[in-house]
């Protein structure tokens, strides 16, 4: 479904802040594969995000999702292709405009926008029925600006955008790490109910380790812009966060190093 | 006999008001919905102007010279949008630059600086000489912008543009072309200004190069005092567009008020600039305020 190849990008390069983010990325990714992504700060965990996003441009490698090489799309053409989330929940959305928009807005990811009503009564009751299934209480505020809802609401919104229509990967980038943790459970439940419901392959960085173990199929563990670790099935099921641990010393010759790294 | 001279001149204030508040709807598109400063209306009004003034002298049907007014604006509105998006620079130098352009091409389309237009030799939709039916006529054109920028807001390009100027991130993520979506309110907002100036053309009965020189502060004006008293009650889309033009209305009430009260018209520009200056200011240190008096928790509190 997602294919990385020989990817490599450096920030600013040939001047005192050079950094060498990715530092050649192989990675492939099966349908409906759950991936969740650990490593230390500036592990290069969200640039390879952010570069299977198209937010910059690689230096050299391939990028493929579902086949089509996308290494020279610009964002808004693959966004046809991905479903996106990201840390600060004021990301996804649009405040100033209504909640249903901000859905139509994501109905129509990849399709061309036309002269036709951007909102239409048949898409405001389908919405309604969605949101009423994920029990957010946000059915009878259709109408309300997104900038009235809470940070955890604004996220759990832009999860919903983000798999409205079904996307070939999605991206989720720390999506919980701005929420506090009650929240941040609840969109993770949210999370794994929806990826379940629609089978779909999925990409999730996480600071928090336990949540990494937990969640989905495959594990894979970022340092100096490389992935030094790749865990699946079941040897992922048996992993501690202690053994983590011990696999990041052994791999990378230190200690993790993430301040917002939880252990719990 | 200051009361009675006020009074006397109040309608053409509310026809000049009108006319400038349709301007003020165009920078609304770029100032408010797309989140842009656009400097190029300053040219594009007077280009408006020229452009009608010419086609109506060279024999074109009035409504066709307002129609290639709009679609001149339009043009003025893409060159800002390309310079923006496809080359990179700043928006408000994008504007300046096109802005600076259009007073040479403006030279150019009217030949001299300035034409007079008389509205009894050519069939004119307004003119200054029949004022309430000034009034009525722009009142129909503002109704029908509105009703167009409404339905136009709300279709799914509509809402693709809202969204661009709302979060660029969000936009992009959700497959938007943002760059795109940008110079096509651009075009729009220039095209409105474009016939705004060939509407204020045919009201005051000639156009000068030098017309929409400051046009970008008296659009602002408008829809900061539209914002300001109208803004608690009118939240929707379109009434937030007639409140643009309604602070366009009370702006040139309030300037007849102060000639009349004597002020050198020469003051003029300096006056728009030092009101809009402090409408602009005003919420910036409301805030800064409110931050000061926000008291340190005391012991006794919940929270200490």
């Amino acid at each position: 479904m997602l294919e990385i190849k020989g990817v490599h990008k450096t920030f600013n390069p040939n001047t005192i802040n050079e950094k060498k983010a990715l530092t050649g990325i192989d990675l492939t990714l099966s349908e409906g594969d759950f991936v969740t992504v650990i490593g230390g700060n500036g592990a290069g965990k969200s640039t390879l995000l952010n570069m299977i996003a198209g937010v910059y441009p690689v230096d050299c490698g391939r990028i493929l999702i579902d086949g089509v090489d996308v290494t020279r799309l610009p964002e808004h053409k693959r966004a046809k292709y991905l479903g996106r989330v990201f840390q600060d929940p004021m990301t996804g959305t649009a405040a100033d405009m209504q909640i249903d928009e901000n859905l139509a807005i994501a109905s129509r990811r990849g399709a061309m926008r036309t002269l036709r009503f951007g909102v239409t009564e048949k898409e405001r009751a389908h919405y309604s029925e969605l949101l009423k299934s994920l029990d957010l209480g946000l059915e009878t505020r259709l109408s309300s600006k997104v900038g009235l809802l809470s940070g955890g609401q604004r996220q759990a919104l832009t999860l919903i955008m983000a798999t409205l229509k079904r996307p070939k990967v999605l991206l989720l980038d720390e999506h919980t790490a701005a929420l506090d943790p009650k929240t941040a459970k609840k969109v993770l439940d949210m999370t794994e109910h929806i990826v379940a419901r629609d089978n779909l392959t999925t990409l999730m960085i996480t600071h928090n380790m336990a949540d990494a173990l937990r969640v989905g199929n495959r594990l894979i563990m970022m340092n100096n812009g490389k992935i030094i670790f790749d865990v699946s099935g079941e040897e992922k099921k048996n992993l501690t966060t202690a053994d983590l641990l011990e696999k990041f010393k052994i791999s990378a010759g230190e200690d993790l190093n993430n301040d917002r790294m939880l252990l719990s | 006999m200051f009361f009675s001279a006020f009074l006397a001149s109040l309608p053409g204030a509310v026809a000049n008001g009108i006319i400038w508040g349709i301007m003020a709807v165009g920078v609304y598109i770029t100032y408010k919905v797309l989140d842009v400063a656009d400097l190029t209306v300053d040219g594009s009004m007077s280009l408006g102007g020229s452009v009608l003034v010419v086609c109506v002298i060279g024999g074109v049907n009035i409504y066709l010279s307002m129609l290639i007014a709009f679609a001149a604006g339009c043009i003025a509105g893409l060159v800002t949008g390309v310079l923006h998006t496809k080359l990179g620079i700043p928006a408000i130098l994008a504007g300046i630059l096109t802005q600076l352009a259009l007073y040479s091409i403006n030279l150019n389309i009217l030949g001299k600086s300035n034409q007079a237009l008389n509205s009894d030799r050519y069939p004119l939709f307004i003119s200054m000489r029949f004022t309430p039916k000034t009034i009525l006529v722009c009142l129909g054109i503002t109704v029908f912008l509105i009703a167009v920028l409404y339905w136009f807001f709300g279709t799914e390009l509509g809402h693709s543009i809202r969204a661009t100027g709302c979060n660029h991130a969000m936009a992009k993520a959700n497959g938007i072309n943002t760059n795109r979506n940008i110079i096509i309110g651009l075009l729009l907002s220039n095209g409105i200004v474009a016939v705004s100036g060939a509407m204020l053309a045919q009201y005051q009965g000639f156009t000068e190069v030098n017309m929409g020189r400051g046009a970008i502060v008296t659009g602002l004006a408008a829809v900061i005092i539209g914002d300001v008293n109208f803004g608690k009650i009118f939240k929707n889309f379109a009434l937030r567009l007639l409140s643009t033009v309604a602070g366009g209305v009370i702006y040139y009430i309030v300037m007849t008020l102060v000639i009349n009260l004597g002020m050198n018209t020469d003051d003029m520009k300096l006056f728009s600039s030092i009101i809009v200056a402090l409408f602009l200011g005003i919420p910036y240190w409301k805030n800064k305020l409110a931050e000061k008096k926000v008291k340190p928790a005391k012991e006794s509190d919940e929270n200490a």
